[in-house]
């Protein structure tokens, strides 16, 4: 099978790597570049375990195509933190407890990413909608809900 | 007495490595030369194997090995080391496969999609069998046999009796007597984590398997014996688990044929179940069938209760036979019924094995006995509150031969539920369509089972200290995302007195760890919790040792350790820096390092746990009777799981709870034809999402001591799983007065109610437009009501 040169920013760094048409883009981060943090846990676009963000949009990485990402710009959860200082997504969620088991949390948080970069102040119920495509078998989403509103609280307030 | 970290809310000590993404599970792993394993699998419920070529498949260039049954011992294994009788499955069918998704074979190629490639060039010729797939239908004459021996007849693989008091006497004596019908269905625990494996053989033949497990020491020993191994050969690393809830507390296929390929070809080989294989291939909760009797008196007082369940098994026991017995026991819970008989009866189907899975019985259980109640309730014209309240075990309640229960908080959940929501102002006054309900539960803190047949502790856990002060906690028990790290790092710094950050603990791997029998029946915290409060208080007694030779005190004092000092009990102003006197004591041992051990095992607890745990949830749901959708509005829980260890992970583990009990309740359903599975997807299978759950959910927490937990602690977050759809149910038949007796509670079924029920007024009263509230009668009259 031909396979094919992409060029991508992946968490501001660029990345040129060449792909087989049929890789998709959670088995290019995955298993190509060891980027772990992203999940695979449907590969049907029903779990939402995978989420990371193309072009400032979040998607399902199982249901994209790694050519598909010629020359956009990735997020996954990787990229979150800034060197020791972690998002204020992800401070929330620990003293929150929005997590438990972990499977979920990396496609969680950049739901809850994008949410908050699209309405810094949510309600409850756009927060329970924004993460509506994340499965997470542990929590109930209660503790995940607040630790979302907890983590737009504070971003409010360094503004 | 104040504690310094336990009953506050806790970050988790892994949490840092899971919100960043650099938590390690076992599908993020990879090793070099790794070869990509996958399963083949019957496509028929009941067949027999005449013949299986895998020629054209060995022959497939990249293919590195091809097993069948003829490349393993042919042993039967399972949990029940210690009942024989009860091992029923291999490691891949030798002659038979019993269910859509039985392992015939497994191969090892150089990735998925030639493995994939291999599977279908594997010709199997098979005999197909009749099969059957309603357990009462199993149990007939005639009926096909799946399994064959001394100790199975017509598919009946286990019975369970329970019986205390006299029970035909009460009967007799009753006022009242009613008897119903239930049925239960199964679900699946669809772990966002699949079940995987990763297995390495060395040169010199030892095996390292890292695996998504709730029982790293099953594995160990279990492989051992399907390999023809010694156990200590063999070292089980359980990474980060993305969940469990019984779903992977046995030795699992994906586990043995690693293990096995990696012996044949001398190099890594990992298998990673797809979604498909995690819904149609493996365990389930058992679906039941329940026939209840109930006698009682005009005053609401319960006097005798009759159960009988038939278990749709599937093809395997597995953990069935406890569920078996289980569900008889929590059925009587948490009341005090001085008459009780149960008979359950576990029978082969041809569908996947059910097993143990959150609650292990008691969410069926108490579906049948919270439904029932409410019932009994309305046909004495009772708060059915008030009825639950005038049944009530206390603490102190002993069953003769089955249990002793100390602490128990029953009573304070129920009045703090109800306070908290109104309950007396909303229960039958709320508008038509909005309805409010009561479920109560007790579960266990752990089982006194040992069929697994171990001589080892229940638990143990060692701890070093090192000159510096950092302990490093090494247990057995298996953190797979309930917090028990957590709990574990907080005992022991809460024990020694030491902050949280000086300790770490190290859990789930055979080859450092002490035994344990992990992650089942809500054990660790009560268990585990133990055995590492042991090991402290051994760390502790030697740095005291030390610090008194130190510290040249009045002989008649004592010492203690809190926020990191070592000071004088009576004279709490003389301190010195602990960390010195761990330093004086490894000085005095000529260098020998600080090491503390602990275990527990319960004894003289009866049958089944050392301590229960006690609930009252409350919910309030809306039902739209266009639709037939529940939707839940208010949530409120009381939970007595003892002393608090971590708040945010009992919250946290009521909310996951309730919310795994709604689906179970209201959308999820494991649905088979002719034993397939229909919905193996989360496209068609539907769990909770986060719009779905109640906005408002309040966990009350109500502190009792358990004397035999850790600081007085026992379970949290298994048993909240029982009472979720009697509570719902209960609610809804508040909301529009129709009950329903089969599971799952959906739209369907509320909205045929909902007609049958107006057919029947249209019946008594024609012309008369049905009342907007009442009658409040069951859509469904008991089959016999006596007197």
């Amino acid at each position: 099978m031909n396979r094919m040169m992409i060029s991508f920013m992946l968490n501001g760094r660029r990345i040129e790597t060449s792909v087989a048409p049929k890789t998709t883009l959670v088995e290019l981060l995955r298993e190509h570049l060891g980027m772990t943090g992203t999940k695979h846990a449907c590969d049907s676009g029903a779990c939402g375990s995978c989420t990371v963000s193309v072009g400032g949009r979040t998607v399902n990485s199982c249901s994209v195509l790694a050519v598909q990402i010629d020359g956009m710009e990735v997020g996954t959860v990787e990229g979150l933190a800034e060197g020791p200082d972690l998002h204020p997504l992800q401070e929330a969620f620990l003293d929150h407890g929005g997590l438990q088991c972990g499977f979920c949390t990396p496609g969680m948080l950049m739901s809850a990413r994008d949410l908050l970069r699209r309405n810094p102040s949510p309600s409850a119920q756009e927060a329970r909608e924004a993460i509506a495509g994340n499965i997470c078998r542990c929590t109930g989403y209660v503790k995940i809900v607040e630790s979302i509103l907890a983590a737009a609280g504070k971003m409010r307030e360094k503004k | 007495m104040e504690y310094s970290v336990l009953g506050k809310k806790v970050r988790r000590v892994d949490g840092a490595a899971k919100v960043t993404g650099q938590a390690k599970y076992t599908v993020d792993m990879a090793l070099p030369g790794m070869l990509a394993g996958k399963l083949l699998r019957s496509p028929h419920p009941h067949a027999r194997i005449v013949s299986i070529d895998a020629s054209a498949a060995k022959a497939l260039p990249g293919v590195a090995a091809v097993i069948t049954a003829e490349d393993t011992l042919k042993l039967t294994f399972g949990n029940w080391r210690r009942y024989p009788h009860l091992l029923d499955e291999h490691p891949l069918a030798p002659d038979k496969v019993r269910f859509i998704g039985d392992e015939i074979a497994a191969v090892a190629a150089a990735d998925e999609d030639t493995a994939e490639e291999a599977l279908t060039l594997i010709e199997v010729e098979y005999e197909i069998l009749p099969a059957v797939f309603d357990p009462v239908e199993a149990m007939q004459d005639g009926a096909p046999q799946i399994h064959t021996g001394p100790n199975v007849r017509n598919n009946v693989s286990e019975t369970r009796h329970i019986e205390f008091g006299d029970v035909d006497a009460a009967f007799r004596a009753c006022d009242r007597i009613r008897e119903d019908d239930f049925s239960l269905h199964a679900v699946s625990h669809a772990a966002m984590e699949p079940h995987a494996s990763l297995a390495q053989t060395d040169t010199d033949g030892r095996l390292t398997i890292w695996t998504s497990t709730q029982v790293p020491y099953y594995v160990q020993i279990l492989l051992a014996h399907t390999l023809g191994m010694p156990e200590g050969k063999i070292r089980v690393i359980r990474p980060h688990v993305g969940g469990g809830w019984g779903g992977k507390i046995e030795l699992f296929k994906d586990q043995y044929c690693a293990a096995r390929l990696s012996q044949i070809t001398g190099k890594p080989v990992k298998i990673v179940y797809t979604r498909e294989e995690e819904f149609s291939c493996t365990r389930r909760r058992t679906p039941m069938k329940y026939h209840l009797k109930t006698g009682y008196m005009k005053d609401g007082t319960l006097v005798a209760k009759e159960a009988r369940a038939v278990l749709d098994g599937g093809a395997y026991n597995a953990m069935g036979p406890t569920a078996l017995y289980l569900t008889g026991f929590f059925q009587m819970f948490p009341y005090d019924i001085p008459n009780y008989r149960y008979d359950g009866f576990h029978v082969y189907t041809n569908k996947n094995p059910s097993s143990a899975m959150r609650g292990f019985g008691g969410p069926q259980a108490e579906f049948t006995c919270d439904s029932q109640l409410d019932m009994i309730a309305a046909d004495l014209g009772m708060d059915p509150a008030e009825l639950r309240l005038r049944n009530l075990m206390k603490p102190g309640h002993e069953i003769k031969g089955y249990c002793k229960v100390a602490s128990c908080g029953i009573e304070e959940c129920i009045r703090k539920a109800m306070k908290s929501t109104g309950w007396k102002k909303k229960r039958g006054n709320l508008q038509f369509g909005r309805g409010i309900g009561m479920g109560c539960y007790g579960f266990m803190s752990g089982g006194v089972f040992n069929w697994i047949n171990t001589p080892y502790a229940f638990s143990a856990a060692m701890i070093r200290m090192s000159v510096d002060g950092f302990a490093e906690v090494y247990v057995g028990s298996a953190e797979i995302g309930q917090g028990s790290d957590t709990v574990m790092a907080q005992i022991a710094a809460e024990t020694l007195g030491i902050p949280m950050d000086m300790i770490r603990v190290t859990s789930g791997d055979t080859a450092v760890c002490p035994p344990d029998l992990g992650a089942w029946g809500s054990r660790q915290t009560l268990m585990t919790g133990n055995a590492v409060k042991m090991a402290a208080e051994d760390v502790k007694k030697q740095v005291l040792e030390a610090a008194s030779g130190m510290m040249e005190q009045n002989i008649v004092y004592s010492y203690d350790m809190r926020d990191g000092k070592v000071f004088v009990k009576e004279r709490p102003d003389r301190t010195i820096p602990y960390q010195d006197a761990v330093k004086a004591a490894v000085r005095a041992r000529g260098g020998l390092q600080i090491v503390g051990r602990g275990l527990y095992t319960p004894h003289g607890k009866g049958m089944v746990s050392p301590a229960f745990s006690f609930g009252a949830q409350v919910s309030e749901v809306d039902v739209d009777v266009e639709t037939g959708k529940v939707s839940m509005v208010n949530v409120t829980t009381a939970h007595d799981c003892g002393q608090v260890i971590n708040e945010l992970g009992v919250e946290g583990q009521l909310e996951g709870a309730f919310v795994m009990g709604q689906g179970y309740v209201l959308s999820e359903n494991l649905a088979t034809d002719d034993g397939k599975v229909l919905n193996p997807s989360f496209v068609d299978y539907k769990v909770m999402r986060a719009p779905d759950v109640p906005l408002n959910f309040t966990s009350l927490m109500v502190e009792t001591y358990e004397p035999e937990g850790p600081y007085g602690a026992k379970e949290a977050g298994e048993g909240l799983t029982n009472p979720n759809a009697g509570c719902i149910a209960n609610a809804i038949y508040d909301a529009v007065g129709v009950r329903i007796y089969d599971m799952p509670i959906t739209p369907e079924k509320i909205l045929a109610a909902l007609e049958e029920k107006k057919a029947a007024a249209g019946k008594k009263k024609p012309g008369k437009k049905p009342a907007a509230r009442k009658p409040r009668k069951p859509a469904r009259p008991a089959k016999k009501t006596r007197k």
